[in-house]
């Protein structure tokens, strides 16, 4: 099995991680209730997408 | 080779798969709306639009292949008696999905799926259409006059090309190839040569020019297809 020959430095793990970033969600505003939503997703507020109701939709505080 | 299903492989084999389907399809038809992960509903949806159709048919047959999928009698008689009647108007088109947030735990995208049991909205939608395909015609329309208007001017810049390369004492070739009515001898543009009426290429020839006899083509300084001898007209 191939295995590492020498230690990774820590400035090379370092700059590998570096490069790990999360991307900002794009959101839109429920026509509803004007809350942040992600588009062409129920809204998580208030659970209705194109004026139909989804209540599974809906986020509970366990769902964070 | 067999085109590949489209989506994503459901669960550690094909007959789990086949069980994951079946049992999904037999849910929805039960509940008129079950939530699911989105790669599941997406793969569930042509499978329940299959078995509606079947339902719309409604014969012992129909039911037969159904009861392929679908093991449940309870549910298959709740698709033929009601989810099928309500259809029946409808073309196509019998679930929706529509996605929720992501599932907490593993982050799976969720989406709802249900059967669209409500009237079809015809009104809307044709008016919709109407619309559509009016403006779909007027655009046609300009573009087509924009189109017409552009070969207008290029007619014209090439009839105008033309005018000046016709000959005197000659008629340009109309459409259809047929003789311009007093006009029976055919000039040939590219060779230069004429043909007078009943002579051996007269009826192979492809005529550009029209003229009214021989001292015409001759004087427009077309010369005798095959020599004087051959192209001399017929008095009688």
């Amino acid at each position: 099995m191939a295995v590492p020959k020498r230690k990774m430095s820590r400035s090379n793990t370092r700059s590998r991680r570096a490069n790990w970033k999360a991307t900002v969600v794009a959101t839109t505003t429920c026509p509803q209730c004007k809350a942040p939503m992600q588009p062409h997703i129920a809204c998580p507020s208030c659970g209705t997408y194109k004026g139909r109701h989804y209540g599974v939709a809906e986020r509970t505080e366990h769902q964070g | 080779m067999p085109t590949p299903t489209k989506g994503p492989r459901l669960g550690g084999g094909p007959a789990h798969e086949r069980l994951i389907l079946a049992n999904l399809a037999t849910s929805l038809f039960e509940h008129d709306r079950i939530t699911t992960t989105e790669a599941k509903a997406k793969r569930l949806r042509p499978l329940a639009e299959r078995l509606v159709t079947f339902a719309k048919r409604g014969d012992l047959s129909a039911r037969r292949r159904v009861m392929t999928v679908i093991r449940d009698k309870g549910v298959v008689h709740r698709l033929f008696v009601e989810i099928g009647p309500d259809m029946a108007e409808r073309p196509g088109g019998y679930t929706r999905i529509t996605k929720i947030g992501p599932r907490k735990g593993d982050n799976a995208p969720m989406a709802v799926i249900e059967l669209v049991r409500e009237p079809v909205a015809k009104k809307a939608t044709v008016k919709e259409a109407e619309g559509a395909t009016k403006r779909a015609a007027k655009d046609d329309a300009a573009q087509r006059e924009a189109a017409q208007a552009e070969a207008q001017l290029a007619e014209t810049e090439t009839a105008a090309t033309e005018s000046t390369e016709l000959p005197a004492g000659a008629v340009a070739a109309t459409e259809d190839g047929s003789a311009p009515e007093g006009y029976t001898v055919k000039g040939n543009a590219d060779s230069g040569k004429y043909h007078v009426e009943g002579s051996q290429w007269y009826d192979q020839t492809v005529a550009e020019f029209w003229f009214k006899d021989a001292q015409a083509a001759e004087a427009a300084g077309f010369e005798p297809a095959g020599g004087a001898a051959k192209q001399v007209e017929d008095e009688a």
